[in-house]
């Protein structure tokens, strides 16, 4: 048999053998990596759990128009330059006046859905709209207008408003312009707008239904994104969509990004500083427990030195131990942490945790230097037992 | 030359001579008993002879090499190399198997060898017994165990300190009777022991009493003779 064999055999069966005395260390170091890798996975995941929090409070980024309007298109293609997986909502918004009961009102075309995710905070009594046909109407234009939900609202659009240099074209040329028919569509208030801002002023239709009312299409004056990024993530999208679509101009909206950037700088330091906490909590409570380890052990030692053990062998036996230790409370700790991990999140974020697979070997190697380091000082007082400690009879 | 030799040791401790002025000679292949009440320097003789303490003063010659002047690094490789220890307590480590305890003296001094650990095992008839935990065995078996891990290396000199002390009779006759065995084949033996019964099987029995070499008795078997009294040779 190799040394190396003998070596591996003696620290398993000093552990395997001496369950009840060393399950005590293996669950005092196996509780230190299960918090740590639970904090850090918590650590990680802060920022995309927060993120998706932050989102509630609406777009973070802002597509307008370098030059007058941009395009579905325009929008596509800086949307694309984002990863998929952040975009929580994309609302496009085409603004049009329009006339309800002979009054004009600020009409906006948008997509209901992207429109929904990137302001979730939009509270709206009655039901979101949907399709084409319905329209959601501002709390202030439905009290001017004493409108309901259920009612159906007469929208009306002068064709020959849209565009200025058109009529100024066909004012000296043409008579017929000034009797050009209204458009008017029908649509249902399937909602009212309560959103404390100036959305209460607008209606708001789908896109589409906007496009056939004013008989133009394509057209997107602004854009709203939420995009589940931090601050550093979100600038370097914007500038690559800069670069990218000269249509459109990304910009940021920093009373957003800056307040998510500050508290999770705050909650990201805070959870460091309970890992650095639990670290030493750790390694003191490994150091006690090796400690007790090894003069609870002083005769053995006595023994192993009696029949020939140099320090070097003592400290490499007791070392490998406490290694040894720290790869199962490692191994035990990395599944733990998770499970931990994912308990602190359901219950604080209300959403699962993603596994991270580098953070095993990680967890591991950092149990195994925490134990070894605060086996350090017990294991070197190993090396001053007397040998004759064992020929002292009783 | 002889295998070991002490000349006017001296063990002070404070104002404690716990040796005193002591000398003697063990012949390769001799088995010698070293008895004395409490107190009368036994431990610490057996210590200085075992490579774990020096003498304050004196030299104690182990196979030509003045040990006394060793350092502690060295005197562990010699007692490594040179001696097998059996204790009174046994001292096995209790997680490991008989042959594993076996092979834990192997490990220290070259290389584990289980079939020659195995074979160690046989030869105190516990060949059957090697798997067992020390806690699965008796005080007599532990302590076969203990001979066989201190005859493994093939040392120069087997040191027993109250091999017996711990046994019942029957358990007693088996280990005295591997001391005979050993002997036969030539294995140096120093015994300390308090059993005059144990004692007087050896050839030779040094009696200490307060750090002196008081008396030195023949056993009859060999030559019958008292060589020493109260630390006078006797013509």
């Amino acid at each position: 048999m190799s040394k190396r064999r003998m070596f591996v055999k003696m620290i398993t069966a000093s552990l395997m053998r001496r369950r009840s005395r060393m399950i005590v260390a293996l669950l005092s170091i196996a509780i230190g990596a299960t918090i740590l890798s639970g904090l850090i996975s918590i650590y990680y995941d802060v920022p995309r759990q927060m993120g998706a929090e932050f989102r509630n409070y609406g777009a973070n980024m802002i597509f307008t128009a370098n030059d007058g309007s941009f395009t579905a298109a325009d929008m596509n293609r800086g949307a694309a330059d984002i990863d998929e997986e952040n975009i929580v909502g994309i609302a496009p918004y085409r603004y049009e006046n329009v006339r309800i009961h002979e009054r004009p009102i600020v009409a906006a075309g948008t997509d209901p859905e992207g429109a929904k995710a990137a302001s979730p905070y939009w509270n709206v009594e009655g039901e979101w709209f949907k399709n084409n046909g319905e329209i959601l109407v501002g709390k202030n234009v439905a009290e001017s207008f004493r409108i309901k939900v259920g009612d159906l609202l007469e929208v009306s659009y002068t064709p020959g408003a849209k565009s200025d240099d058109k009529e100024a074209d066909s004012e000296a040329t043409s008579q017929e312009d000034e009797v050009v028919l209204d458009n008017t569509a029908y649509l249902n208030v399937v909602g009212i707008l309560d959103t404390g801002g100036s959305e209460e002023d607008y209606v708001y239709m789908t896109l589409a239904d906007l496009e056939t009312l004013t008989e133009t299409s394509g057209r997107i004056d602004v854009a709203e994104l939420s995009i589940s990024a931090t601050a550093d993530e979100l600038s370097s999208y914007a500038d690559k969509i800069n670069s990218t679509v000269p249509a459109i101009h990304a910009s940021l909206v920093k009373r957003v990004t800056a307040s998510e950037a500050t508290v999770l700088t705050k909650l990201q330091a805070l959870v460091l500083l309970v890992t650095i906490v639990v670290l030493a909590l750790t390694m003191i409570c490994v150091a006690t427990t090796m400690t007790a380890v090894v003069a609870e052990r002083r005769k053995e030692i006595g023994l192993r030195k009696a029949i020939g053990a140099s320090d070097k062998s003592i400290i490499q036996e007791f070392m490998g131990e406490s290694m040894l230790l720290g790869l199962l409370g490692g191994i035990l700790g990395s599944v733990l942490g998770y499970v931990f991990a994912q308990e602190v999140s359901s219950s604080v974020f209300g959403s699962s945790i993603s596994f991270r697979p580098l953070l095993v070997p990680v967890t591991i190697l950092v149990s195994i230097a925490v134990t070894g380091i605060s086996s350090l000082m017990p294991i070197r007082s190993a090396t001053d037992v007397d040998p004759a400690l064992v020929l002292k009879g009783e | 030359m002889s295998l070991l030799e002490l000349k006017n040791v001296y063990k002070i401790y404070g104002e404690l001579h716990a040796l005193d002025d002591v000398s003697l000679k063990v012949e390769k292949g001799e088995w010698v008993s070293i008895m004395g009440p409490s107190g009368s320097g036994k431990s610490t003789m057996m210590n200085i002879i075992g490579c774990m303490d020096k003498p304050t003063k004196g030299e104690v010659l182990l196979d030509g090499v003045d040990i006394s002047k060793e350092s502690a690094r060295n005197l562990t490789s010699i007692r490594r190399d040179k001696i097998g220890l059996i204790f009174q307590q046994f001292h096995l480590v209790n997680y490991l198997t008989a042959v594993e305890n076996v092979m834990l003296a192997q490990y220290y001094h070259s290389l584990p060898d289980e079939k020659e650990a195995l074979e160690a095992l046989e030869r105190v008839g516990l060949a059957d017994r090697a798997k067992h935990l020390p806690s699965q065995l008796s005080g007599g078996e532990q302590q076969r165990v203990c001979v066989a891990r201190a005859l493994i290396n093939y040392p120069e000199i087997i040191l027993a300190d109250e091999p017996t002390g711990n046994l019942d009779e029957a358990n007693e006759e088996i280990v005295v009777d591997l001391f005979h065995k050993l002997h036969d084949e030539g294995t140096t033996l120093i015994v300390v022991t308090h059993d005059p019964e144990v004692a007087e099987v050896a050839q030779r029995t040094l009696v200490l009493r307060s750090g002196r070499l008081a008396k030195e008795v023949v056993n009859e078997n060999f030559t019958g003779k008292i060589r020493f009294d109260n630390g006078n040779p006797i013509k």
